[in-house]
């Protein structure tokens, strides 16, 4: 068991496992400050002859470094840190470019994090059922307006505002693995008058 | 016969009806007189001339205003007609079925000349003439899918079909009963149903999954499935909600007549053959309460069907404000005579 | 409703001996009509009226999908087998009217891949023609890897290297050459798809390398020829038919029900597309399920039977027909 919160739900939204290095010719790795601890976990079990196939991308908190020193203390292949889930996937794309079949990707953090990792993989050629993924840290959701269609990153609220077009949405537990997102879908359409309390929920 | 098309709206206006004559053809939803779901598919065997179920493509009187309304909605949200990247060949596949299908059943109005892989399509009632070269996306104004899926009624979505199981990879999804394509695409069968309520308890999504993965080729199957709508509006998408919401608030005792309309889909499905996909028509049928009523079996088995729907369904098909008022009206068109079996009117 | 109740009235338009075990046949439509558009994996079903015995058998496609004027199978001789191959080899004659089924695909290209890697095994060649073809219009990368036993039984490999070139590699076992599959698998760009079609001990040996080396199971597909086996004759009761038939020797359950006309769902014949399944309402033996759809737990149960592969030995089969 991870040591996921997430409840049981409908059969869209996704649910985590606890990575665990499978045979490989290559391993990538991808956390947020929340997952570091998972990569740690893991690798550091690894013979020494074995880091020359891992591969670390991580996405530090700002001004945190202990992580930072941790991870590179590892002895990857490679390992870069970028301050941003959005730089971070990109340079995970680059690196996927390159690899071959039975490259294996490991995720662990935030859902925002993992989704976009899953995407990213799926974008380079590898199946989603093949990428490991573990859930550390907040409950907070990446969510898709479906109205504006823009992403509205860490919602913690049920409902929760658009920023673009201000309508009040209702955070559906409905997953887009493309998008990495979950559905916001306005709640008071039918009756715009209608007061509705805004809880925090996601935590 | 010649169909007249008519000139009408699918909003602001609302000019939509049907002609008397077409009213009788409506295909009615229940052929007995209560409802809960099932694994209702059957063969997609031409069946009683007149009827929509006698062609593989059913073209009426609405089909000219119907590719209007896509028009205008494609025109505002280009999302609402996607295709992952591996699904030109269904595409194709999906232009075949429809043009020759098209041609065959209304040679009147539609016209396919094929010279080798040179194809020549005439659709009088858009006023459309093209030649392009099958299989070159680039000898057409876009992709297969969308080209002829602007020419054809009902939303059309395509699943490709891997790993034991369907996925939403490509669509054109104009006129639908509240769901995204630009949000479900690219997933599987079980995730895409993932909202509906009961059904997957009951077993039903496997058991369709299971019938669907065997599909075979010139063996399509059909179902119906039916929705309630306020207004003729055919775009009730996720999108648009904050626009067509509110007319669940507008609904009276006085107007039900005229604003609810009952929502039927034919959903066909077809094996494609050069890509193995499904290709899963969606073909929307509206009709007023007041003109189904016409049909006097309609209401009364419409008033008993409505009158003992389980809770679950009336919240999950977004009938809720008005349910008991609606009941209510339907009432008055139900003296308790049996009805014949079958959804065909007597 | 089943596939193989519809079929194509065809016309054998020519049977072309390969070599010393394997024929061609080319079918046309009795009408002259275009015969349905496939896809690269597909097969058809073909009807065989031997001798008062109805038969029928799964072969693959091999014919380009993307012309409809006629489809080519390739057949390879089995005399230990229940008789198809050996009808097809010695009785089928070009002029001769036949039926088959439409096309069905249970070993698609998956459409996705950024490259197919295609590993065949003998007769396991006849669906990656086809599939070469299609890939090679999409403009897809491929590479076909092909083991045979000699250069005389490695059928098509000089027409298909003229038309594929470098995208061929042929192995023979008597030439001591072999596919080296842990190199072969190791090299490949991430988002390709392998595929082997070929005798069982290929299929796992590709399945277990490339698991091994970390292939997700997403990319790997195979797909087992299967012949209905042959066995020893056995009574079955069909309780809603209320009747009882004999299995012969070479006929398998699926047929022997066909035959009494009671109606039954199917698809492949071949134990993979899961259509025929058959609830089974009595046992009082061992059932020998020889298909890919069940699964242990449902085999031990024996609550189910796929009876187009299928046999039983023991005192009662009843099924749910």
């Amino acid at each position: 068991m991870s040591d996921s919160l997430i409840e049981e739900s409908i059969l869209s939204r996704p649910t985590y496992g606890t990575l665990k290095i499978v045979p490989g010719l290559a391993h990538y790795f991808l956390a947020d400050a929340s997952g570091a601890e998972c990569i740690i976990r893991d690798v550091q079990e690894l013979p020494r002859d074995m880091m020359e196939k891992v591969h670390i991308l991580y996405v530090p908190t700002p001004g945190e470094a202990a992580l930072i020193t941790s991870l590179y203390a590892l002895g990857a292949k490679r390992f870069e840190h970028f301050p941003t889930i959005e730089e971070a996937v990109a340079k995970l794309g680059e690196w996927l470019s390159d690899a071959k079949m039975g490259s294996q990707l490991y995720l662990a953090g935030t859902e925002g994090l993992v989704g976009q990792g899953v995407a990213k993989g799926e974008e380079c050629g590898l199946d989603h059922t093949a990428v490991q993924c573990e859930h550390r840290g907040s409950l907070a959701r990446r969510v898709q307006c479906v109205h504006c269609k823009t992403m509205i990153e860490d919602v913690t609220t049920q409902p929760v505002k658009c920023p673009t077009c201000d309508l009040l949405l209702l955070v559906r537990d409905h997953y887009s693995r493309r998008l990495a997102a979950f559905q916001g879908v306005c709640i008071n359409a039918e009756d715009p008058t209608e007061e509705i309390e805004i809880k925090e929920v996601f935590k | 016969m010649t169909i007249q098309f008519k000139d009408e709206s699918f909003r602001g206006d609302f000019s939509y009806a049907n002609s008397p004559s077409n009213i009788p053809r409506f295909p009615f939803p229940f052929p007995e007189d209560e409802y809960m779901y099932s694994t209702n598919i059957e063969p997609h065997h031409a069946a009683r001339t007149g009827s929509p179920f006698e062609n593989a493509f059913d073209v009426d009187e609405h089909y000219v205003a119907e590719m209007k309304d896509r028009a205008l909605v494609l025109a505002e949200d280009p999302g609402r007609c996607q295709a992952l990247p591996h699904m030109e060949t269904a595409g194709w596949d999906f232009l075949e079925l429809v043009m020759v299908s098209k041609a065959r059943d209304y040679p009147d109005l539609f016209k396919l000349t094929m010279d080798g892989d040179r194809w020549h399509w005439i659709n009088t009632p858009l006023q459309i003439d093209d030649t392009f070269t099958f299989g070159d996306s680039s000898t057409l104004p876009c992709h297969p899918m969308e080209y002829i899926g602007r020419q054809v009624q009902g939303d059309h979505a395509i699943l490709d079909q891997r790993d034991g199981n369907l996925w939403m990879d490509a669509g054109i999804i104009t006129a639908q009963a509240d769901w995204s394509l630009d949000f479900d695409i690219g997933m599987n069968f079980f995730e895409w149903h993932a909202p509906v309520p009961l059904a997957h308890e009951l077993g039903v999504f496997q058991r369709a999954l299971k019938f669907l993965l065997t599909l075979p080729q010139g063996q399509p199957s059909r179902r119906l499935n039916w929705t309630l709508t306020v207004n003729p509006r055919l775009d009730t998408s996720p999108e648009n909600y904050p626009k067509w919401g509110p007319d669940r608030m507008t609904v009276t005792p006085e107007n039900i007549g005229e604003k609810i309309h009952l929502r039927v889909e034919l959903q066909t499905f077809w094996r494609l053959p050069r890509s193995n996909a499904i290709l899963f028509p969606i073909r929307t049928y509206l009709m007023a309460m007041n003109e189904v009523v016409t049909q006097p079996k309609w209401g009364r088995r419409l008033h008993r069907v409505m009158r003992d729907l389980r809770p679950e369904l009336v919240e999950y098909k977004g009938l809720s404000r008005y349910h008991p008022i609606l009941v209510e009206w339907l009432s008055q068109f139900d003296d308790g005579a049996p009805t014949s079996p079958g959804i065909f009117p007597d | 409703m089943s596939a193989s109740d519809h079929l194509i009235p065809v016309v054998v338009s020519n049977v072309v001996e390969v070599n010393p075990i394997i024929k061609r046949f080319e079918f046309k439509h009795v009408n002259g009509d275009e015969l349905p558009a496939f896809s690269g994996g597909a097969h058809i079903v073909v009807e065989m009226l031997d001798d008062g015995t109805k038969r029928k058998n799964p072969y693959s496609l091999m014919s380009s999908p993307f012309e409809r004027d006629q489809y080519a199978i390739s057949v390879r001789r089995d005399d230990t087998g229940r008789g198809g191959s050996k009808f097809m080899h010695e009785q089928v004659r070009p002029g001769m009217q036949m039926k088959i089924s439409a096309p069905v695909n249970l070993f698609s290209l998956d459409l996705r891949a950024r490259k197919h890697l295609m590993i065949a095994g003998g007769i396991g060649i006849t669906p990656f023609i086809a599939q070469m073809t299609q890939a090679d219009k999409l403009g897809v990368p491929f590479e076909l890897h092909y083991a045979a036993r000699s250069v005389s039984q490695a059928a098509y490999m000089d027409s298909l290297a003229d038309r594929f070139g470098d995208h061929v590699s042929c192995y023979c076992d008597d030439q001591g050459e072999s596919v080296d599959l842990e190199v072969l698998l190791s090299n490949q760009p991430l988002g390709t798809h392998v595929y082997v079609c070929g005798p069982k001990g290929m299929i796992e040996r590709v399945v277990e390398t490339a698991s091994s080396l970390g292939w997700p199971a997403a990319h790997v597909h195979f797909e087992h020829f299967l012949a209905p086996p042959v066995g020893e004759p056995f009574e079955v009761h069909l309780a809603k038919a209320g009747i009882d038939i004999t299995v012969g020797a070479e006929q398998s359950l699926l047929e022997a029900v066909e035959a009494s006309g009671t109606p039954i769902n199917c698809m492949c014949r071949g134990g993979a597309c899961g259509q025929c399944e058959t609830v089974v309402v009595a046992c009082d033996g061992d059932i020998m399920h020889n298909d890919h759809w069940l699964d242990e737990e449902q085999r031990a149960a024996k609550q189910r039977i796929m009876p187009c592969v299928s046999r039983f030995r023991g005192k009662r089969l009843e099924l749910d027909l």
